[in-house]
């Protein structure tokens, strides 16, 4: 079963988000921010990363951006949560690596099935 | 799958009012004149976070509330506005407004339409007062921008022609079916985009004929992994809106090229894929496959990608060394706390025993039980700070609160706190907030004096508050200080004359003047403000206190300040608690209010005109209470009608109210678990809980402010009788 990392420093964001997504059946493990996500993320081996782009300590886009660094991730589908407003952070994102958004709000299964897709 | 997001909803508030904490304290630290970039990152960060949250959790008011906040924030943070005093008193004033909002939510309530508007019309009228002539970018971008980008960008190089057709197609009524042309630049696999995604979803629009074009796929040679050589051609049947089919280009418009040839029916038929290569292959999975396999090598093979993975080590550093918790429902806390207290009787029930002659030669069970003991103090210990809190939490409201003090009645005064990080139990921190506003709010009112005045007494023109807590044997000590104008004795004397609260000729030491300020209905100032209530005041700031097992005095030199001092036990869970005998029964009196204890003698003993007995201490009269008599104690007639010189009188303090209370025998002091006895059984006056002592025996524990109650009370009918 797919690996995936979910990453906010909203708690509630984050468990909504890893609650769903066990639902649906996968393994989920969390991180409250970019550097805890790094450290995960290189220590185990993620199928997919779903990171909040606003964090404290390290923010989203920094974080994709190392974790495209990383050979075991050049091709990892990452995922930013992002608000429909934040045009120019899509394409920050982007260019950092990020494979596609999912725009806040959502809810469950509009996050299951946009995952089910990148997940295939 | 549906789920319900309810569950998430205490955690959300919970993380929202923090953040709406931070906001606050974080606008109050701003200097308008050198703003710290990363502070308003943090206050934008936390609006943020908050509208996430609450647009997800379905908080509409509260999302669009914070949504403008966060626009505010935005401009701010790239500097398309310059931090003002206004824009910080404007958001410290939504930072009310949310957490209104927050609580409303909270309550499954929302504020009503009109009072929303005008709460959330200070802040669009800040946004649009200096915001003029920059783009509206939030409400422009979300309407339009999505689409006039899309449709305005000229799309890509394969076929710009074909772009111009499909917007002209797509703007009446939609097309029979779609010619799609997918070119991938490499930087689409390297973002973890698979094309196979894309046409596998473009599938499920309607049925689709995929042609791969290999041709350009350069023989092994000059093959380069990471690069993307193939292109594929859809054709889409159906008719499919042109946003869909964008729609699932949507992530990847940046990195591939692509062109939308809208097609008719008869386009249709002909099964355009046109042949014009001779490397066409007619796929779905078999060339992505290859791809994949390719970049898999690329992987594998690449000798620096295996060996850096190789050689890293697996167990990384762990993350972030910043403080980690976790969030638990205070009930478990409160339930294990709870055991533990069984624990630490059944610990002090096997102590009993110890000290039976029995047991005295085996000293390994006697070594095991000092070794349980400590164990269980230290679980004991352990377990009650779970419950506790900094005291900053406490602390933290009142930056703001004296700035919007002072602000309104024109005064310069800076609170000073020190200690916020001594920790507290929950429950002293809940109800220490009250007193303290109070005391605060005090001292920034009646203390401090106007700037003219300070000058005046030669002071520093601004004034100021200190706000300590810190620990001290057992208790905390928290300490409201100002450096204002003090409390003047002789005035308060007076005044207290003239209230009534004392005789003329009274002997008073400036303590006992001072301490008159906690007398009921005494105020010092004749012209009661808005500010500091209406004389509703001192005496209720110390019964507050005393209902957490505290205290709280007061210390002043007219013209150089006042200090208030409150000293509270470290827990509610555990006090000292004294034990006394009466009849066969036990009772604890908590040893905070006991002044004194003694065994009187005869000629101290007046009996008054009814039963009312009273004792004659340091030329003060004293009204004893015959526990005894108060709870019914079964006792032969002898015990009952016993002199007072036969037992023990203690004396306790309720309210400057002091009283005997009269009981056969003193016996040893120690620390008791409380148990609560409205939950176990049914709150009976007199008694403010119980506990469980080292033999198992329940002990009541005395509640000296009813008992002074009841004293009244008897005291009233001997009069009457």
């Amino acid at each position: 079963m797919a690996k995936i990392l979910a990453v906010d420093d909203s708690a509630s964001m984050r468990q909504m988000v890893s609650f769903t997504l066990k639902g649906a059946g996968y393994q989920v493990d969390e991180a409250s921010n970019g550097q805890e996500a790094l450290g995960k993320a290189k220590a185990g081996k993620y199928d997919l990363v779903i990171t909040d782009v606003n964090m404290p300590v390290m923010d989203g886009i920094t974080l994709i951006r190392s974790l495209r660094a990383e050979a075991a991730y050049k091709f990892t589908p990452m995922l930013m949560l992002t608000t429909e407003s934040a045009a120019e952070k899509k394409s920050e994102g982007k260019s950092a690596g990020a494979t596609g958004w999912i725009v806040k709000p959502f809810n469950p299964d509009q996050l299951i099935a946009t995952i089910k897709k990148v997940l295939g | 799958m549906s789920l319900d997001l309810s569950q998430f909803h205490a955690v959300f508030f919970e993380e929202s009012f923090e953040a709406v904490t931070a906001i606050e304290s974080g606008l109050l630290d701003i200097q308008i004149d050198n703003v710290d970039p990363e502070m308003i990152n943090t206050i934008f960060r936390a609006a943020h976070s908050i509208k996430g949250g609450s647009a997800t959790f379905g908080f509409q008011q509260v999302a669009s509330y914070t949504h403008v906040m966060e626009n505010l924030l935005d401009e701010v943070r790239d500097g398309k506005r310059a931090m003002s005093q206004e824009i910080v008193d404007v958001l410290l004033q939504s930072v009310d407004a949310l957490r209104e909002l927050l609580t409303l939510a909270q309550a499954g309530d929302q504020m009503e339409d009109g009072q929303f508007a005008e709460y959330k019309q200070a802040l669009d009228d800040l946004m649009k007062g200096k915001a003029q002539g920059k783009p509206k970018k939030a409400a422009a971008k979300k309407t339009d921008t999505k689409k006039a980008e899309k449709a305005s960008e000229p799309v890509k190089d394969i076929a710009a022609e074909a772009a111009v057709a499909a917007d002209s197609g797509a703007a009446s009524e939609l097309p029979d079916g779609w010619r799609i042309v997918l070119n991938p630049h490499k930087e689409m696999m390297q973002r973890g985009n698979d094309p196979l995604r894309l046409i596998r979803e473009l599938g499920t629009l309607g049925k689709t004929t995929v042609t791969c074009d290999t041709s350009l796929v350069p023989d092994w040679e000059h093959f380069e992994p990471l690069n993307s050589s193939l292109s594929w051609t859809v054709i889409l049947e159906g008719q499919v809106a042109r946003e869909a089919v964008d729609e699932v280009f949507s992530w990847v418009e940046d990195e591939c090229d692509l062109a939308f040839i809208p097609l008719t029916g008869a386009d249709l038929k002909a099964k355009a894929p046109q042949p014009d290569d001779s490397s066409e292959v007619v796929v779905k999975a078999e060339k992505p496959a290859a791809v994949e396999e390719a970049v898999a090598e690329t992987e594998s093979n690449s000798p620096s990608a295996a060996s850096s993975a190789a050689a890293r080590p697996k167990a990384s550093p762990p993350a972030a060394a910043e403080s980690q918790s976790i969030r638990v429902d205070l009930h478990k806390v409160d339930s294990l706390i709870n055991m533990v207290g069984e624990l630490v009787i059944t610990q002090s029930m096997l102590n009993v025993l110890s000290d039976d002659e029995m047991l005295q030669g085996m000293e390994k069970l006697q070594q095991g039980l000092g070794q349980l003991q400590r164990q269980t103090r230290a679980l004991q210990e352990g377990v009650m700070q779970i419950r506790m809190l900094p005291i900053s939490f406490c602390f933290n409201r009142f930056p703001r609160m004296v700035r919007d003090l002072s602000r309104q009645l024109e005064k310069e005064i800076e609170l000073i706190l020190t200690g916020e990080s001594t920790e507290v139990d929950k429950t002293v921190i809940e109800k220490i907030n009250d007193p303290l506003v109070h005391l605060v709010r005090n001292s920034v009112d009646h203390g401090i004096e106007v700037m003219a005045d300070r000058v005046k007494a030669g002071k520093p023109e601004h004034g100021s508050v200190w706000l300590r807590a810190y620990h001290q044997v057992g208790n905390i000590v928290i300490e409201v200080e100002d450096d204002g104008k003090g409390l003047d004795p002789d005035l308060l004397f007076a005044k207290a004359v003239k209230k009534g609260l004392i005789a003329e000729n009274a002997q008073l030491n400036q303590a006992q003047i001072f301490d008159l300020i906690f007398a009921p209905g005494f105020s010092t100032k004749d012209q009661a403000t808005d500010l500091s209530g209406r004389g509703v005041g001192m005496d209720v700031v110390k019964r507050n206190v005393q209902a957490l097992g505290g205290g709280i005095t007061v210390d002043s030199e007219l013209g150089r300040g006042t200090r208030f001092t409150i000293r509270l036990p470290l827990t509610l869970a555990i006090m000292d608690g004294q034990l006394a005998k009466v009849g066969e029964e036990i009772y604890v009196v908590p040893l905070v209010s006991i002044i004194e204890s003694l065994q009187p003698e005869a000629s101290m003993i007046n009996v008054m005109a009814g039963a009312q007995e009273t004792i004659k201490l340091r030329g003060q009269y004293l009204p004893v209470l015959r526990l005894a008599d108060a709870f019914g104690v079964p006792l032969s007639e002898d015990e009952r009608s016993k002199p007072l010189t036969e037992g023990i009188v203690v004396i306790v303090e309720h309210e400057h109210q002091r009283f005997g209370i009269f009981l056969d025998d003193l016996l040893s002091q120690q620390q008791i678990v409380i148990k609560s006895l409205d939950e176990n059984y049914h709150t009976v006056e007199g008694i403010s809980a119980a506990t469980i002592l080292g033999d198992g025996r329940v002990a009541l524990i005395l509640d000296v402010a009813s008992l002074c109650q009841l004293q009244q009370k008897t005291e009233a009918f001997a009069d009457a009788g």
